[in-house]
């Protein structure tokens, strides 16, 4: 349970650090070195709809939930 | 610098009706959701771009372990005043269930549902059995905090975490544990937490003309009935041609067994449970899919067709068909085919 608790407090402490950089953003790459990074195939969910069924699907049958980045899923089954 | 929210209202309302034959189960699946989804910038060098305004519509298989479902999906997306992005989908699902639970030892079950979300969702379930009619609830929280960090010109990467809660009655009253080889009414703890974070980075790794990205995600989750599970995925994206866009993926996941799950178990303990879903196992897919820009219509619709294809590999380490008394495996085919405009 210790454990546990030092690796939560370790996951909260990586994304207070990532989101301290909300405060002073200061963007390293430039816009108009982004060409790249605005292609379709750059996104880490292409098709929201086809990854939500995807997401079900796992739910359905594996215990781990969540922190998918898809927005629904769920289960609707116990 | 970028910080998504997922705040918004989620509502969804789930239906089922259920008839019975002999060692099947059929379930028809109705739910109906609006989204309303929000996402922020912090600072003043550049607006977050929204999702675009987009409308799909799918046809969705999924064949595997005894159990089949089909049905259709729609999803609509639209932003508004550049500010909020809201989305409405309907999916149905069409069950027909003889799963080894079925088929050994548990029968029918319905369900009602209705979730609501903000920022969070909150869950609510009445449980009940064809038998008894509605004898119990259970209600569920899920918390969720996303950041995308662009790393150079050519990477970017996401974490996300969630944290889940429920609370009631969290079992299936129809599935039974094994306790010395006599089959009883399973009895699961009425509190569960979880936690899980997952990282994701993707990647361009195109040579001159020819685009091509490559991903990688891996979650970590782990929850308060002492599972732990270990998911990654790897995909390979590219085009074919300015028309054609191919994509390959794999993905493995791992899970460690619930602290009262046994396949039979050799001593009397407050909680037991021999669902499968809770057992030691692991699960290997490989899939692919294949993209298809049929160029605009009306001058304003850009319409993609899309399919994809993915097949599961589930292997149990300690859940047993007591059919056979040898541990239990099944494979699984999953069909996507959708069509979708971007305007």
């Amino acid at each position: 349970m210790g454990c546990q608790r030092r690796a939560l407090a370790a996951v909260a402490l990586g994304v207070a650090a990532l989101l301290a950089g909300c405060a002073a953003p200061e963007p390293w790459v430039k816009p108009y070195e982004r060409e790249r990074l605005a292609d379709p195939i750059m996104r880490l969910s292409r098709d929201a709809l086809a990854d939500k069924h995807r997401e079900h699907i796992y739910d359905v049958r594996e215990s781990g939930r969540g922190a998918t980045g898809v927005q629904g899923g769920g289960c609707g089954c116990n | 610098m970028v910080a998504t929210s997922g705040s918004g209202v989620w509502m969804r309302r789930l239906r089922r009706a259920l008839a019975r034959r002999p060692h099947h189960l059929m379930r028809a699946g109705r739910a109906l959701g609006v989204v309303v989804g929000g996402v922020a910038a912090a600072g003043a060098a550049y607006a977050v771009d929204l999702p675009e305004d987009r409308a799909d519509a799918m046809y969705h298989f999924y064949d595997g372990g005894g159990t089949r479902a089909d049905g259709p999906a729609l999803l609509i997306r639209k932003k508004i005043a550049d500010r909020l992005s809201i989305s409405g989908s309907y999916f149905i699902d069409s069950v027909s269930n003889a799963s080894i639970d079925v088929v050994t030892t548990a029968s029918p079950y319905k369900e009602k549902r209705t979730e609501y979300s903000l920022g969070a969702s909150r869950g609510a379930d009445q449980v009940g059995s064809r038998y008894d009619g509605m004898f119990d609830t259970a209600q569920h929280w899920r918390y969720r905090l996303g950041v995308t960090q662009i790393l150079t010109p050519r990477w970017l990467m996401s974490a996300n975490l969630e944290a889940v809660s429920d609370n009631g009655y969290l079992g299936n009253p129809y599935r039974v544990a094994q306790v010395f080889g006599t089959l009883v009414q399973e009895r699961y703890p009425r509190t569960r937490s979880s936690r899980a974070l997952k990282l994701r980075a993707v990647g361009d790794i195109g040579q001159g003309e020819q685009r091509a990205a490559l991903r990688a995600e891996y979650r970590y989750f782990w929850d308060n009935w002492e599972i732990k599970a270990h998911t990654l995925e790897l995909g390979y994206t590219r085009y074919f041609g300015a028309q054609w866009l191919g994509e390959g993926f794999v993905r493995y996941n791992t899970q460690k067994q619930a602290l009262f799950y046994a396949d039979n178990a050799q001593s009397e303990t407050r909680y037991v449970s021999r669902n499968k879903q809770l057992s030691d196992f692991n699960d290997v897919s490989i899939g692919a899919k294949a993209t298809y820009a049929a160029g605009k219509i009306a001058d304003k619709y850009d319409i993609k067709w899309n399919a994809q294809y993915q097949f599961m590999r589930f292997r149990y380490k300690n859940f047993t068909d007591i059919r056979t008394h040898s541990l239990y495996s099944f494979d699984a085919n999953v069909l996507e085919l959708f069509v979708s405009a971007t305007f």
